[in-house]
């Protein structure tokens, strides 16, 4: 009875290991670690003042932190989008560092980086 | 009864594959391919005021992850506001000159979004979020590519799984109460972007780029 027991308990395990495998496999993978750049951008508009821009700045920041311990790239937007908070906390210095940041590691948006930078100065 | 059951099973498969659109003519698209998109926010032409920053929350990442340069979306709202554009209407209406000027984008995504809300019948509340877009080339004004989309509630949340890990839990409350077109506006895009000879061609950050899609 014991046996029979144990048996069906390893059965369930190996199932259980196959179905997390499987989940694993099926994850999404993105080119970029999103966190949450785009959630931020929506309750900012629809519950304005819910997130104060200090709040946003900790979160957009923590998942920084997470995309370099994975070696992985923020999306495109995401440093000018957080320098655009910086500013809005009046924290000038930290909001140029991150405009720049995104010029760097995107020339794409070295036009309209340098109108928003010339903007703060 | 087997025999003619299969047939009329076969006929009605050989329907449905006629019915498929053709594929999209990607001559000027391939001509002009951009490297980075200015997304403007979305004209609404729904009664739900919330679809415009609901829908614009989500366009970031689809395009993105096709290979494109996105431009911070509401750091551009923001900009044109500031400058004189205070609705959706007006920004549409801004040059593609201008555009240029300002931001240096390659392409301009103009967005309508037909449908944006919840209709609530007597079985059940279906969530639906159609949208149509537009791709012009910022300096010849040329049309790359247009689509429209339609999608429907059913697994919502979907596509939004690695935001709602990570996002704070007041952001997820505010996301799944009030507004379900939020999520279901993923799925529009995914459809909009995405499908196979009609969607969007890959950029080029994507490993993928200059492959068709």
């Amino acid at each position: 009875m014991e046996a029979w027991q144990d048996r069906q308990m390893k059965q369930r395990f190996a199932l259980l290991a196959c179905v997390a495998v499987l989940v694993g496999c099926a994850a999404p993978k993105t080119m970029y670690t999103w966190g949450s750049y785009e959630d931020l951008i929506y309750a900012s508009y629809a519950a304005p003042g819910s997130v104060p821009p200090e709040r946003q700045i900790e979160s957009m920041e923590r998942d920084y932190q997470a995309a370099r311990a994975t070696n992985r790239r923020v999306p495109p937007g995401w440093h000018a989008h957080l320098g655009y908070l910086y500013y809005q906390a009046g924290k000038r210095d930290q909001a140029m560092q991150e405009l720049r940041t995104e010029k760097a590691e995107f020339p794409e948006s070295a036009v309209f980086v340098d109108r928003l930078l010339a903007n703060i100065n | 009864m087997g025999t003619s059951k299969v047939v009329c099973l076969a006929a009605l498969m050989m329907i449905a594959g006629c019915a498929n659109q053709p594929p999209y003519d990607y001559t000027n698209y391939r001509e002009h391919p951009p490297r980075s998109i200015l997304v403007l926010p979305p004209l609404n032409e729904s009664t739900a005021i919330e679809g415009t920053y609901g829908y614009l929350s989500t366009v970031s990442m689809p395009l993105a992850e096709m290979g494109y340069y996105v431009f911070p979306v509401a750091v551009v709202d923001q900009f044109l506001k500031e400058n004189g554009m205070p609705t959706a209407g007006e920004m549409h209406e801004i040059s593609l000159a201008k555009v240029a000027e300002i931001t240096g984008a390659d392409a301009v995504l103009f967005v309508t979004l037909q449908q944006y809300g919840s209709k609530y019948q007597v079985i059940s509340t279906t969530v639906t979020v159609r949208a149509k877009a537009k791709l012009v080339d910022t300096r010849t004004g040329v049309l790359l590519w247009e689509g429209e989309a339609t999608a429907k509630n059913g697994s919502q949340g979907s596509g939004n799984i690695l935001a709602d890990l990570i996002a704070a839990a007041v952001v997820q409350a505010i996301n799944s109460k009030t507004d379900p077109a939020h999520g279901v506006s993923r799925q529009a895009n995914s459809a909009l972007f995405s499908t196979r000879d009609r969607g969007l061609l890959y950029g080029p950050y994507s490993p993928k780029y200059g492959k068709t899609n």
